[in-house]
């Protein structure tokens, strides 16, 4: 039970990033009908978002400190970033250590403007083009921008911190009354699930009771009958592309302390989450949800060695080995609607 | 001739005659000048030029003709090499049996995969192939690993049994005798010419390829496959099961593929998994994309400008660019150096991507099309007749209904 239950949580902070992810395809592709294979690279501007602030906040002069002495007796000369010295020393530390979830209101404004951009920039350009073309222009699109991280932040992983309160890991097992030491899980990794459960909640919430969400709601179902209503349905799904690039962005924030960031990480989960895209159901935003956590959670089932030891490398193909499986037997998916993209 | 026509014909004599003189074509600049770095005549480059050819020019069979964007022919690629390796392990370094090992397991790998992906197509299909060139990946880089060598890559140890191996045959590839790398090289004037073996054993494969490729696109199997693009639904609708062709054109670009990665153990006796990796197949979508997919020589056009820029790109460097400046005042040459700085060297992904976009933007015809309107626009050719479909007497100008 006690391992069952681990596995299940293993699975979480993944699910919640494909979850995350797949939400922001999902909404693009049912409000603008566009597949965005640059989505992944949104996630990873997401997590370099967090590495800037942290750069930023870490910027620092050379001060010689009378308290330190090197080698020879002379002061030692020590790097005082700026925040230490025009907050103090403790509120300037805190800062520093929580820059990782500072950079939460640093990425939100950032990545909406990313999203507003690309979509007026280019994505517009492309609604009444072939399906194929919308992949190879957003494919185009992400080797661009991963090109340009990598030119900036170099090619190596950038370790990103969490902060120290949450570093180390909880013992959970107590909590829900198991006996100590049986289920043993990392903090960053529960506020990873939490924050991507209030980030899904409130994209679900402001979709459902906000006079805005209504008319997107409306525009997903019929666009052109929104259009006759005398309403601004372009005006209001570019906002809402912005939001999905805010959404991946955030998570690609808070995923920086548990995998740093590094130039590629984008492409390696926009495969993962267009497989869950279409696990979910292409168009449906609780299937893109549901479908994430759920091959999150089969995932790290297929990586316990027992399951392991009979089916061996099934943990490497399990994801792919789901989607086709789904694919041929329930085109939809999950939760697909009827009559999108069932060609 | 070859049951081609005379155009087609002189299309494929002219193709013959530039793959064989490739080797001094590629070689205009004279050694030691400042413009040799822009040479290509190099036995590897040019060899990666005919075997990517021969990989976009099978990919282009199936999403050039019928539109099936498929995101996983890398897994061919690997099967081929594999292939070949493991026979240079079993049997000798003699390329051929690996060769036809190559296609027959790539066409297998290629019926199974396309029997289950082609139940779907647009998006679905991508993703399809996609998650399965992703699983064999995966699989060789972990399970298979007897079988694949995992990471450190499959390759030829002194204690395999190369039953075929006798004293005299040699210990690198060869085809009967004829050693890959082995290379004549012939100097006139300032030029330097290198004729190797290895580029002409592929060439003259691309070419027998490249005349199957054009039988098939005059064929009627190659109409069907355009039909099938142009219309599927009404394709089925007049009673014809689509399926069994585009099952074919599937297999048969499968095959190429694995051709393909044959040759390139036959360059190398060595294959990796990392052939197999996504980034490989979306390599070879670039390049049928930025030379024009559903042209003939649109592919091949694009996997030698792919592979020569990646070539020349990455060898230039801020010296050489601060050489070719030098004429212009000094802050101007610093400013023009630090624009170009992130394009060059290993800035040339940034490069490709940026081109494939604007490609994709405004040459959706790829160089093909870019080509021709010049063409147009030179000798002031076709003007009328560019967009099909737009004739005056079906599409009216717009007049405006208040007057």
């Amino acid at each position: 039970m006690d391992a069952i239950i681990l596995q299940v949580l293993n699975g979480l902070d993944k699910g919640s990033a494909y979850a995350m992810i797949a939400l922001g395809l999902t909404l693009i592709f049912g409000t603008l009908g566009v597949v965005n294979f640059a989505h992944g690279a949104l996630f990873m501007l997401g997590s370099f978002c967090a590495v800037t602030l942290q750069r930023i906040l870490s910027l620092s002069y050379t001060v010689e400190d009378p308290t330190q002495k090197d080698f020879l007796g002379n002061p030692l000369k020590v790097d005082m970033p700026y925040i230490v010295s025009w907050f103090g020393d403790a509120t300037g530390n805190a800062i520093l250590d929580w820059s990782v979830p500072l950079a939460i209101l640093f990425a939100i404004p950032v990545m909406l403007l990313i999203g507003y951009v690309m979509e007026r920039g280019l994505i517009k350009h492309f609604y009444k083009r072939p399906h194929a073309d919308q992949i190879l222009v957003t494919f185009g699109l992400a080797i661009v921008i991963q090109e340009i991280v990598k030119y900036f932040y170099g090619a190596n992983p950038i370790p990103t911190p969490a902060p120290d309160m949450f570093r180390g890991s909880v013992d959970f097992g107590v909590m829900i009354g198991f006996a100590q030491n049986e289920i043993i899980y990392p903090y960053w990794r529960l506020v990873y699930f939490l924050f991507s459960a209030v980030i899904i909640g409130s994209v679900f919430a402001f979709l459902r009771f906000t006079t805005f969400g209504m008319v997107v709601r409306a525009g997903m179902a019929d666009r052109e009958t929104v259009g006759l209503l005398g309403i601004n349905i372009d005006k209001r799904f570019t906002i809402m592309f912005g939001i999905a690039a805010a959404v991946a962005g955030l998570a690609g924030v808070m995923y920086a302390p548990i995998n740093s960031p590094n130039y590629h990480m984008g492409m390696d989960f926009l495969v993962l989450s267009f497989v869950v895209v279409v696990v979910g159901g292409m168009g449906s935003l609780p299937g893109a949800v549901l479908a994430g956590f759920l091959l999150g959670i089969l995932e790290s089932f297929a990586s316990m060695n027992e399951v392991k030891s009979v089916l061996p490398g099934i943990d490497q193909i399990i994801i792919y080995l789901v989607a086709i499986i789904i694919l041929l037997t329930r085109p939809r998916g999950l939760m697909g609607r009827k009559g999108v993209m069932e060609e | 001739m070859l049951g081609l026509s005379k155009k087609d014909r002189n299309l494929l004599i002219l193709v013959i005659l530039l793959t064989l003189a490739t080797p001094i074509l590629l070689q205009p600049f004279p050694e030691g000048s400042a413009l040799a770095q822009f040479n290509a005549g190099y036995p590897d480059l040019m060899q990666r030029f005919a075997i990517y050819g021969i990989f976009a020019i099978g990919f282009n069979i199936l999403f050039g003709l019928t539109g099936y964007l498929s995101f996983g022919h890398a897994a061919f690629l690997g099967v081929g090499s594999y292939s070949v390796v493991w026979m240079y392990k079993l049997l000798s370094y003699n390329v051929l049996p690996g060769l036809i090992l190559a296609v027959i397991m790539s066409a297998l790998f290629a019926l199974l995969i396309g029997f289950i992906s082609l139940r779907r197509s647009g998006i679905y299909f991508s993703i399809l192939t996609l998650a399965f060139a992703q699983m064999s990946f995966n699989l060789a880089y972990s399970v298979l690993t007897p079988l694949t060598n995992g990471e450190t890559g499959l390759q030829v140890y002194t204690n395999d049994p190369q039953v075929l191996m006798s004293a005299g045959s040699p210990s690198s590839p060869h085809f009967f005798g004829i050693v890959m790398n082995e290379s004549a090289k012939i100097d006139v004037g300032g030029w330097q010419f290198t004729f190797s073996n290895g580029y002409y054993f592929c060439a003259i494969i691309a070419i027998l390829v490249f005349y199957l490729s054009l039988r098939i696109f005059r064929s009627p199997f190659g109409i069907m496959l355009r039909a099938i693009k142009t219309n599927q639904t009404r394709m089925s609708y007049t009673g014809l099961n689509s399926r069994p062709y585009t099952l074919a054109a599937f297999v048969i670009s499968g095959m190429y593929a694995g051709l393909a990665g044959g040759l390139l153990a036959s360059m190398d006796p060595l294959a990796g998994a990392e052939r197999m990796q996504w980034t490989a197949s979306g390599e070879v979508v670039l390049m049928t994309i930025l030379g024009g997919a559903g042209t003939l020589m649109g592919p091949v056009l694009g996997a030698g400008f792919i592979k020569y820029f990646e070539n020349i790109f990455s060898k230039i460097n801020d010296n050489i660019l601060h050489t070719w400046f030098s004429a212009l005042p000094d802050g101007l040459e610093d400013a023009i150096v630090f624009m170009l700085h992130p394009f060059i060297g290993k800035g040339w992904n940034l490069t490709l991507g940026l081109l494939f976009m604007m490609v994709v933007i405004f040459l959706p015809g790829g160089l093909i099309e870019g080509g021709t309107r010049i063409w147009n626009l030179v000798t002031g050719k076709n003007k009328k007749r560019g967009v099909p479909g737009k004739a005056k007497e079906h599409h009216p100008t717009p007049t405006p209904h208040v007057n």
